[in-house]
């Protein structure tokens, strides 16, 4: 019970921190998000891509330490490919994305509040609807389980990390480059 | 010095970006979880069916998956709410609004179109993060630092679809 109340604690103090960058990052702002889609803002793309290349290198060193486990989510291409693209169309024309809307609620987003998050809380229930359908069908298509990079390449882990993150600041820096 | 900086309307999207990949290294470290916000609202669904269908809406395969309690995951969120809120009070760019600005230079100011559009959009999100398993952020920035081949696929497939139907809302609608 105390453990569980620490853990709950801890999940707000996290998620404080996570709404402050965000907020601070500008993903928070519809025009940002909206911008990013329409190839005019790559404000998203920047945090997104700086975000997983230090968090990669960081979880792996420390999951090699045996500080930390990792929670791969298993996956096919139905549920993947199909409910990305669900997602994306939804992206586009609500602007906000199930993070960003809890930050821009915060930022003071009146269409966040009084639309986006009823539409993302029935578009779940939803699914929850037609689970029993799907589960054994579409979902199961093309499954590939808790496959990694590394071991889909069947290499050692740093040897996708290394070409990971470099092609990550290359990108990056190419973005600056163009003035975007 | 300090003050400053948080009073600041924006960061660096790298400060940002860094700063939220430290941070997941210590949710994993601290709570054993990855960064994720989707499956609240799922258990969020779960809730106000129980507030309506009664404890038989538990029944659900869904719901057994992903019972609707409050979770480490669900105060994340809480929390995201909280600290966007006072991020935007520290540099005064708190304002409430209905319309964004360039939604407003596509489609006008009504109110209830732009609301219209983010409910729709919102069922779409809803339907497809639980569909895909995750959002964002728990396939976006969690399981791609994870290098999980269901997160990669799962990313680019978000933007594949949001820039597709961004250039065809705004392209031919706006």
């Amino acid at each position: 019970m105390r453990r569980a109340q620490g853990d709950l604690v801890w999940g707000l103090v996290f998620g404080i921190l996570f709404g402050f960058l965000l907020q601070k990052g500008g993903v928070t702002s519809y025009d940002v998000i909206i911008g990013q889609l329409l190839l005019t803002d790559w404000t998203v793309v920047k945090i997104m891509l700086s975000a997983v290349a230090v968090g990669m290198v960081g979880i792996h060193l420390f999951r090699q330490l045996g500080w930390l486990r990792f929670a791969v989510k298993p996956g096919s291409w139905g549920r993947n490919a199909v409910g990305g693209l669900i997602f994306g169309v939804g992206f586009a024309l609500l602007g906000y994305c199930p993070g960003t809307i809890a930050g821009a609620i915060g930022a003071g987003a009146l269409d966040a509040l009084a639309g986006g998050l009823a539409g993302i809380v029935l578009g779940a229930a939803l699914l929850a609807a037609v689970y029993p359908r799907i589960r054994d069908g579409i979902l199961q298509w093309g499954d590939f389980g808790d496959l990694t990079l590394p071991r889909l390449v069947g290499g050692h882990e740093w040897l996708v990390i290394v070409p990971a993150v470099t092609l990550i600041v290359l990108l990056l820096a190419l973005l600056e480059r163009a003035g975007w | 010095m300090l003050l400053e900086w948080l009073t600041e309307a924006r960061w660096s999207p790298y400060v940002v970006g860094a700063g939220i990949g430290v941070l997941s290294w210590f949710t994993l470290l601290v709570s054993g979880k990855p960064l994720g916000c989707s499956t609240t609202f799922a258990r969020m669904a779960g809730m106000l069916e129980r507030l309506v269908r009664g404890r038989r809406a538990l029944e659900k395969a869904y719901y057994r998956e992903y019972p609707p309690t409050v979770d480490w995951q669900f105060m994340l969120v809480m929390g995201m709410v909280i600290g966007a809120f006072i991020s935007a009070r520290l540099s005064g760019s708190f304002q409430l609004r209905l319309v964004p600005e360039t939604w407003l230079a596509g489609f006008g100011p009504s109110g209830a179109l732009r609301v219209g559009a983010a409910f729709a959009g919102g069922v779409l999100m809803g339907f497809g993060s639980r569909w895909a398993d995750g959002c964002t952020s728990g396939h976006g920035i969690s399981g791609a630092m994870q290098l999980a081949v269901s997160s990669w696929i799962s990313a680019i497939c978000f933007f594949i679809g949001g820039v597709i139907a961004a250039y065809l809302l705004f392209g031919l609608l706006g």
